[in-house]
Order: structure tokens, then sequence, then C-alpha cells
């Protein structure tokens, strides 16, 4: 019996030590107690959860806080749908806020097929790091380098590069604005949902300059704009933009009407046009 | 300028320009150039391996640098990723390098554990070449050492001992044991190393006085001269110091390692042993002893100077040098394992990210008083 | 030659590159480039504020009239490289690929002179004086950097600067204009280094020259005592002519870091910037041409030429006989620093020391490997950062901590870059760091 008792005095040991450091934790629990507004957690579960950021908040949670104290109104969430927000509302019985869906759209229509430069680049896939080599490996020292630093930067997966132009799917972006500032070129804006029809052209440039580097710049021929009603297109310097402050954006038939020249005038679900005629020709194919 | 000139002349084009940061020009050195001068380096160290334990060691170099290569080649294709980093030949390094650690007794398929050892755990498994913190080889030798001891210290004698130089120097005891080896009495034609004989004597006998007589069979002048030719048991390309020095001459003329790791590895264990030795010669062996055996040449010589996993500067690659020494003889004297270097390397290849964040050389600009000095001054 | 003896010093770290491309162009003397039909002068060739145009379309200009002016303290004029008209203000490439204001000036064929500045007589004309010419003969640093030579000349009062070091080092391969210009107008030289001197109130000026132009510091060496000038030699090492690597093995003193050479009492002209104070204010001729070296194994006839401000680089190949061979590059500047272009239509600036073309099989598009820890660019780096352990962090997107590592004390040589045996982008991983963190801190 005397070599076992070895063996029970450990397992006594053990015993009791685990008895008194469980008590010391649960004491401690109750004494350093931090009260949690429980409200914080219920907004938190409301939110999207993909802590992008693209509030300015930390995270969700930092952004559930900071609607709690009144600081931010439920919409400031760029990715939460509108039921998420009316609910939130609901919870805290806070107001709605008005609310703006908001999409990236990258302002650049230049595919390889339309560039007229063709380099052959050298270097890390990256955009900062492309354009500070004698303006990017594209013609135009304004047009989309199409490295894909947007594209990692996005946290949903919203945005493909489709023959060396980065194109944002509008289904799958939420509007966290992550894109546009990784961007060096500042071709990435948040638009309204509700636009239907872009231009995809940055460049300041003048049509002529543009034509050299780029067969679909827009070359400020303003047929878009006599078009349109009064007030749906902006003229800044040799560039046209649709203005998404109008009171009625324009509708998506005003690219059959504008005969836009050189074909930067587009409508916004360009892309999945894309998508369907490839899909087709493959269909052909096969 | 006229039209005819003009037609005269060649322009560019000024299509498919290349684009890409300057500078323009490269150094004509790449990796795999790299990996073919340690190759160069290689050619004296696998001719001894060769002239002393013949051809059984050609066939365990081939095996290892097969092996190594179709592991890697295996990992990369699992992996998908692309085969071309089989180009930079680093495998073909390894193999070499996991032979030279094996004895030339060693079965075919102790390559092969070895290599996939080496290639897979040491180093595809970090995100290969480059990104390994140890010493392929070295893993590989401490892994097969742990798992399979009985086969890695299962030595056999060089084709150059013979009943007249048998002797304590070549680690069988007697000349009795050699003539009954010659006359196919024992079952294994096997023998010790050195070390190994140093080791078992230092354990029987607990560091006494009595040692020094015993120590002295293997390691007198006599002896020296054929450890340094290489004459000894041993791993295939550790014996011979005369080719891992030749070897190592051509590593520093091609500016592939830093001297300091070979030099100050040696010197710390020549420093450590001789003060031992001196002040309790019962411990261990002198100095020259200790240099002359072993894995230490080629570790401090082929392994512990691995660019990838030995530091970057200058005076760390000196501090990693003192620390392989002092944690080899540790290990030596008074381990359990006669042998210590590759322990020591992969020991000393962990603390390699430390001893690279304290020698930092301050950048240009930051010391504080401006030295007047210089031919203007 | 003398038999004068010069001594030879040198930096820390650098490299030796192989094949230094500079007997393809070492013994062409410099030659005059014939009157163009029209010039595309780009307003903006300084570091610095942008000059404010003074002319429109349609204007008659003579040789030398000032065509755009200061437009600031950091800034310098600009003049019309020939006579004739102004056909245009239009957009061209600039040398860093964006569109850039240009006059587009049509020669008339007469090339006459405008009304020049009047002489001085330096060695009678107070600094101030001097330090105005020089700027409004619009010089700028002609070694690469163009920034306004009349800033550097212009230290704060509590700034003593002690030196005055002429960069003759040309430490960039293929590149051969100053040499040229220190062998054929040597006199030249000096003279504009004992007027920067005088300019300065400076005694000590010398000229570091590396040892692989033997036969300039020869030239030099003969003719220097009369101007007061001193002759270094430097060894063959790039980058010895980088500002702070060249005043190390001058003086041997260190730039503090971030801090500009005058904060060693250190002040660095280049030996072109030397020449062309020499013409500003001996004939009080402005800055409108420049010693360019169109050079590579593509062209036909690599040769040193005197090119006027607004000389289309593709002008310029034609002058040099054209290629024989399909080049896979065009570089504005060396091997090492300049700046790979993608057309042609670029042009002569004040700041173009050479026109590179190399050959298709010198451009390999390189593949680059993890980084094998070789430590070579720690050796290379004259700045002695860490390239390889900086490229990892930046790579990983980590720019605080490039940051710490001192990133935005890197030159940009790109010694670490040519050394690199796994062909890493380092310099281009560090020029996205300065971009980024220069971003971050302008938020």
């Amino acid at each position: 019996m005397e070599e076992y008792g070895i063996y029970i005095a450990a397992f006594a040991a053990m015993a009791i030590i685990g008895a008194v450091l469980g008590c010391i934790i649960g004491i401690a629990v109750k004494i350093f107690k931090v009260e949690v507004d429980p409200r914080i957690e219920l907004v938190t579960e409301l939110l999207p959860g993909a802590n992008c950021g693209g509030c300015g908040k930390a995270g969700c949670a930092d952004f559930a806080k900071s609607v709690v104290d009144g600081e931010n109104a439920p919409n400031k969430c760029p990715v939460a749908s509108q039921e998420q927000v009316a609910a939130i509302a609901q919870a805290l019985g806070v107001e709605l806020g008005e609310s703006m869906k908001k999409v990236a759209v990258v302002f650049c229509g230049g595919d390889k097929n339309q560039e007229k430069v063709q380099t052959l680049y050298n270097g890390v896939s990256d955009c900062i790091s492309a354009s500070l080599i004698a303006g990017g490996p594209k013609g135009c020292a304004y047009g989309c380098l199409g490295m894909s630093s947007c594209a990692r930067a996005c946290p949903f997966g919203a945005i493909e590069i489709i023959n060396g132009l980065a194109v944002v799917h509008p289904n799958l972006c939420v509007g966290c604005g992550k894109c546009v500032d990784t961007c060096p070129r500042d071709l990435i804006k948040l638009v309204p949902v509700d636009a239907k029809v872009h231009i995809y052209c940055s460049s300041p440039e003048k049509g002529a300059v543009k034509m050299k580097v780029c067969s679909v710049p827009c070359i400020a021929c303003r047929k878009c704009v006599k078009a349109a009603e009064e007030g749906q297109f902006d003229v800044k310097g040799f560039l046209v933009g649709v203005n998404y402050d109008a009171e009625k954006l324009p509708e998506a038939d005003i690219v059959e009407k504008a005969k836009c020249p050189t074909g930067c005038l587009l409508t916004a679900d360009k892309h999945v046009k894309i998508e369907e005629s490839e899909k087709k020709d493959k269909g052909e194919a096969a | 300028m006229s039209e005819e000139v003009k037609s005269e002349l060649l322009m560019p084009k000024g299509d498919e320009l290349v684009l890409s940061t300057s500078p323009h020009i490269h150094a004509t050195e790449d990796v795999r150039s790299i990996m073919i001068k340690v190759l160069i380096a290689l050619v004296p160290v696998i001719c001894a391996g060769i002239i002393l334990f013949g051809s059984a060691a050609a066939l365990i170099m081939g095996y290892c640098v097969v092996f190594c290569v179709v592991a890697e080649a295996v990992w990369l294709k699992l992996a998908g990723k692309n085969l071309d980093s089989l180009k930079d030949l680093s495998a073909v390094v390894t193999g070499i390098l996991l032979a030279m650690n094996l004895s030339a007794a060693a079965p075919w398929w102790l390559c092969l554990i070895g290599s996939v050892l080496a290639i897979w755990l040491a180093k595809q498994i970090f995100g290969g070449l480059g990104h390994n913190p140890f010493n392929p080889a070295a893993v590989a030798r401490v892994g097969l050492l742990i798992a399979l001891p009985k086969y890695m210290t299962t030595w056999i004698p060089t084709r150059f001992m013979n009943s007249d130089t048998a002797s304590y120097c070549q680690g069988l005891f007697t000349k009795a044991d050699w003539s009954s080896v010659l006359a196919g009495k024992l079952d294994a034609v096997t023998c010790a190393t050195p070390l190994g004989v140093v080791g078992t004597t230092a354990k029987v006998l607990n560091h006494s006085p009595e040692a020094v007589n015993n120590f002295a069979q293997v390691a007198n002048p006599s002896c020296y001269w054929q450890y340094f030719l290489g004459n000894m048991g041993g791993c295939l390309g550790e014996t011979s110091a005369l080719a891992l020095l030749i070897g190592g001459l051509i590593l520093i003329a091609f500016k592939l390692i830093k001297w300091q790791v070979p030099v100050f590895y040696l010197g710390s264990v020549a420093l450590m042993t001789g003060i031992i030795n001196y002040f309790l010669p019962g411990v261990t062996p002198p100095p020259v002893f200790h240099l002359l055996t072993g894995g230490l040449m080629i570790g401090a010589i082929f392994m512990a100077t691995d660019m990838v996993t030995s530091p970057m500067t200058n005076w760390g690659a000196a501090v990693f040098g003192i620390g392989l020494g002092v944690v080899t003889c540790t290990i030596r004297i008074w381990g359990n394992y006669p042998e210590g270097v590759s322990f020591a390397i992969v020991f000393m290849n962990a603390l390699v990210p430390l001893i690279d964040k304290f020698f930092v050389k301050r950048p240009f600009g930051y010391n504080k008083p401006i030295v007047e000095e210089g031919v203007a001054a | 030659m003398t038999t004068k003896t010069y001594k030879t010093v040198t930096f820390k770290g650098g490299v030796h590159p192989a094949r230094d491309g500079k007997d393809l162009s070492r013994s062409a003397a410099i030659q005059e480039a014939p009157l163009l039909d029209e010039y595309q002068v780009i307003v903006q060739q300084n570091i610095g504020a942008p000059p404010k145009l003074l002319v429109k379309k349609g204007d008659e200009v003579k040789k030398g009239q000032m065509i755009a002016e200061a437009g600031g303290f950091v800034s310098v004029p600009l003049h019309s490289p020939t006579s004739g008209k102004v056909k245009n203000i239009d957009r061209i490439p600039g040398p860093m690929g964006v569109p850039t204001d240009a006059v587009i000036i049509t020669a008339d064929g007469k090339d006459e002179w405008g009304e020049l500045m009047p002489p001085l007589d330096w060695k009678n004309t107070d600094g101030a004086t001097l330090k105005k010419r020089i700027c409004d003969a619009g010089i700028v640093g002609m070694g690469g950097a163009a920034f306004p030579a009349h800033v550097k000349l212009s230290p704060p009062p509590d700034k003593k600067i002690d030196y005055l070091i002429l960069n003759g080092a040309e430490c960039e391969p293929y590149l051969t204009a100053d040499h040229r210009l220190m062998l054929e107008e040597t006199e030249k030289v000096l003279e504009g280094a004992a007027i920067l001197g005088h300019a300065l109130g400076v005694k000590n000026v010398f000229i570091g020259i590396e040892t692989n132009k033997e036969d300039a510091i020869h030239a030099l060496l003969d003719k220097c005592d009369a101007y007061g000038v001193g002759v270094v030699g430097l060894k063959v090492q790039y980058p010895q002519g980088a500002e702070k690597q060249l005043i190390y093995a001058v003086t041997g003193r260190k730039v503090p870091a971030g801090k500009l050479p005058m904060d060693a009492g250190c002040v660095v002209q280049n030996v072109g910037t030397a020449a062309a104070v020499t013409d500003a204010v001996k004939e009080g001729k402005p800055l409108i041409e420049r010693i360019t070296t169109v050079t590579g194994e593509p062209i036909k006839n690599p040769s040193n030429w005197r090119f006027r401000l607004g000389t289309p680089v593709s002008r310029a190949i034609e002058l040099a006989g054209g290629i024989t061979q399909e080049p896979g590059k065009i570089i504005l500047g060396g091997p090492m620093m300049g700046f790979a272009q993608k057309s042609m239509d670029v042009t002569v600036m004040k700041n173009t020391s050479g026109i590179l073309l190399l050959e298709k099989s010198d451009v390999i598009q390189y593949q680059s490997t993890a980084c094998i820890r070789c430590g070579r660019c720690l050796s290379a780096c004259p700045m002695n950062l860490l390239p390889g352990s900086l490229s990892a962090a930046i790579e990983s997107e980590k720019f605080d901590l490039a940051a710490k590592m001192n990133v935005m004390d890197c030159i940009e040589c790109g010694s670490c870059a040519y050394i690199c045996p796994a062909h890493r982008p380092l310099v281009q991983h560090f020029r996205r760091a300065k971009a980024e963190i220069r971003n971050r801190s302008k938020k």
C-alpha cells in the first residue's frame, strides 16, 4: 500500500491547488468585472461584421460603440444593407439618417486592347511601384495600371482585373472605400449605386494627347452633354463626367442617344456584358 | 537632316521597350552561379571521400543528390509551385553536403530519409531556399542521429588502414583486432572514430587523471598527420581536413563565405579545449585533436557558413562562430554525444535572427560628431 | 603631362560594375549638334517651383531670351535655345512619363543671340551679385538632380561653409560627358570652380575625379594652381559621385542623416555646372545647352554632344548615327540611376547627362527569387542600410517598420539591386516605401 501513497498525495495536492486557483479566478472575475453597454454588443451583432474599416473606425465593434454614443448615425456603415441599418436604428431608437448606398467605380476604360503604347514591364506587381517608373507601363499617365493594388485591398473580392484593367463588380461592392485610398492614380471614386452610366476616363489632358495613347478616352466632344438633360453631365477642362449630385441621373439609354465617338460612355454594368460575351464565346467554341 | 541621310539611318522602333527601375545593369552572379561555385569548392572534398572510402562513397553521394532533387521536385509539384527553382541547384548542394555527413556504410534508404528530412522538413516547409532558418544538411544529420543512431554511427575503415598503421589513432584498439578483421573473424568490418574513442574513455574513466594516457593513444602527434589527411573513421566528407581546407580557401576566394565564421569557430574550439586541456588534461585531449577530428572542419567551412542560415554582418559572423565553438566543445566534452558540430549549427542557426538584430551597422550620417580627417583636412 | 601627384580617396561600401562601358565614348571629342528645325523645351527643368511662362503662341524669341521666369526662390528661369517663333505651348511626355508643359520653338535658322547679360569681372564682384547672375542664367545642378545652383550657394548665415567640392567623379558607367568636358574645357571648369568658391567665400576648393579619367586629372593638375583649386583622385567605385559619399571621401566628414551637405560645411557642385557658371559670369550667356553622352551598344557611333535644351531624344540618336540593332531599353541618365523611357519623344533637359540604349540581350526580364541572405547588399550599401531586410518589410507592406529602418536615407544608388544574386527589385521597393511614407506624412 505504501508505494501508492505518493500518488495519492500527488493527486490530492493537484486537486487542492486547482480548487484554490479556481476560487481566486472566480473572485477576481466578480471584483474586476467591467460593465459593458449591452447595446454595443447588440449593434455589433446587427452590423455586417466585415471589419473593413470603411466607416473610419477600427472595426465593427468600434463603430458600434460610436453609434451607441451617438457619434455616428447607423447609416455611416457603408456596408450594411438598408434593412440592417433600419434594424440598428430601431434597436437604439435613433434617427435612421439619410442613406445613400454607394459603390466604387474605376474611371478608366483603357484595358490592354485599348492602350496604344506597349511596353514590357519588369518589376514589382504593385501600382505605386509601377507608377514610379516613367509613369507606369501604360501609355496614359493617368490610366489604370492593372497591377491589382486595389483588388488586394478590397476585403470583399469585388475588384477583378480584366485584361489589365481593374473593374468593380457593383453587386459585390459594398462601398467601403478601401480601394479609393489605395489607387495611386485616384481613379476610383464612390458613386451612388443608382447611377446607370459612367464616363470611364480620368485623364485631364487634351483630346489629341489622349488619343495618342488610348482608343477610348473622353475627348470632351460634349455629345453626351447635348443629348442629356441640363446638369446631368459636368465638363471639367478636357474631361466630361456624370454629375452624380444631379437630381435626376442620366438613364442607361443615353449611351444609345449620345453616340459617344470613342466609347468611353458606358453603362455601369459593362463588365457584366463583357462576362456574358466571354461566356457566349466560350459556349460557341465548345 | 536630308532625306537620303535619313533613309540610311536605322532608328529604334521605340515599341516593346522594357520598363524597369534603375539599376539597368546587373552583376553577373546569381543564385545558380553561387551554387555552382559552392559545388566547385566541394570538389576536393568529394574526391577525398571517394579516395578514402571507395565506390561506396560515390554511390552514397549519387543517392543523396538524386533523392534531394527528386524530393524537391515532388514538393514543388505537390505545392503547385513552379519547378524553375530546381534550376538554382541548391538541392544538389544539399544532397552533396548530406552525403558528406553520412557514413560510407550508410544504406540507400538512410540517404532517402535524410534527403526527405533535409529538403522537406528543413527547407521547403519554411518556403524554400532563403526562408529556411536551419541548414538542411545539419538538420538531416541531427534528425538521423537521433532517430537512427545505429546506422549513423556504424563506421567502416578507410582504404588506407592496414595492419602496420592500424593503431589507436585509426580507432581500432589493437593490432590484434585488425588482424582478426583481415582474417574475417569479426562479424562486421567496422571501426570507431577517434572522437568516439575519446568520448567513451572520458565517460568510462569519468574525467579522472588516468584518462590522459588513454587519450594519448588516439591523440598524439603521430596520429595527427593521418587525421589531417583523413585516414580515420568518420563520415564521408568530414575526415580529410586537407581537402576541406582547400575547399574553404576556394570559398573564400570566390567571396562566398565570411572568413569570420570558420576562423572564429575553429579558434574558439581551439582556445576552449586548450584551456581545459591545460588545466584538466584528464577531461579532454589537446586542441589539435579537436580541430582535426569529427565534423568540425566540414561544419565550420561548409555548413555553418551557409549564407541563408548565418548572420549577415561581419561582427555577427564572428559572434556566431564563437557561439558555435562554445556549444560544440560543451557537447563534445560534457555531452552525451561524442560529436556536437551539427547540434551546435542547428542551435546557433536559431539564434541568427537575434544576432542579426544586434549587429547592425550604424547607418551613414548617424554619428553625432563630425570627424575631421581625410586629405582635405 | 605633369609629374604632379594626387591623393586617391574613397568611401565605404559601393560596387564596382565589371563592365563600365565608358570605352565606347571615352575618346569621342565633344561635337556641336547642328541646329534643328524645332526644339521642345520643357518648362520645368528644375527641382522646386515651376518657372512662370513669359511667352505665348506666335511670339518671336531670340537665342538666350528668357522664356520663363523663376517661380520662387527654389526655381530658375528658362531661356530659349535658339532664335525663332513659339509654335505652340503643348504637352509632351516628360522624363517621368507624365505629360508636361513645353514650349515648342520653331527655329528660324539665324540662331541670333538676344540681349546678353553684361559680363562680370568676378574677382571684383561680391557674392550676392554672382549668385543672382547664376540664378538669372538658369543654372541648375547638371549632374542629374537639377537642383537650382544658387540655392546651394546660399546657406543660412549660421552655417559656415568650409569646402566647395566639384563633382567630376562621373561614377555612372557608360557616361563620359563630364570626362570630355574636364579634358577639353579644363580652364572653363577650373574658373567656374574659382567663381563658385569666390561667391561662397570658401578657400578650400577641390575637384574630385575618379582615377579612370587619368588624362582629365593631369589636364586639371597642369592648370589648377592658377585658380587655387585642388585635385583629388577618387577610387573607381560606384557611387563615388553621390553627394554624401563624395564629401566623406574628400573631407572625411559625414553629412548627418536627413540633413544637407551645408550642415557638414560643404557645398557640392557638378563640373558641368561650374562650366555653365563660367559662361554665365564671364560672357553673360544663360544655360541653353549641355554636354550629353549618347551611348550604348546599339548606338552606331557612341559620342559626346553639345545639345541645345529641347532636343528630342530621337534626333539625338539620329545624330549619333542611329542604331545597329533594336534596343531593349532607352534610358535618360546612366545605367545605375537613369530612368527607363517608354518613347523617344522625351527631350534633352538641363540634367540629361546621358542617353543610353541597352541591347535586348542586356535587358533580360529578371525573375526575382527569395533573399538568400548572402549579405552582399549590406556591404554594398553606401548608406549602411539593410537593403535585404528592408525589402522584406516593404514586401509585406510594413511601411512603419521600413521607416524605422531608415528607408528614407536611401539614396537609390542601386548598388544593392546591382549586386543582388536573387535579382530582387530592391530599389523599386525602396522607391515605393518612400512614396508611401511621404503620402502618409502628407495626410
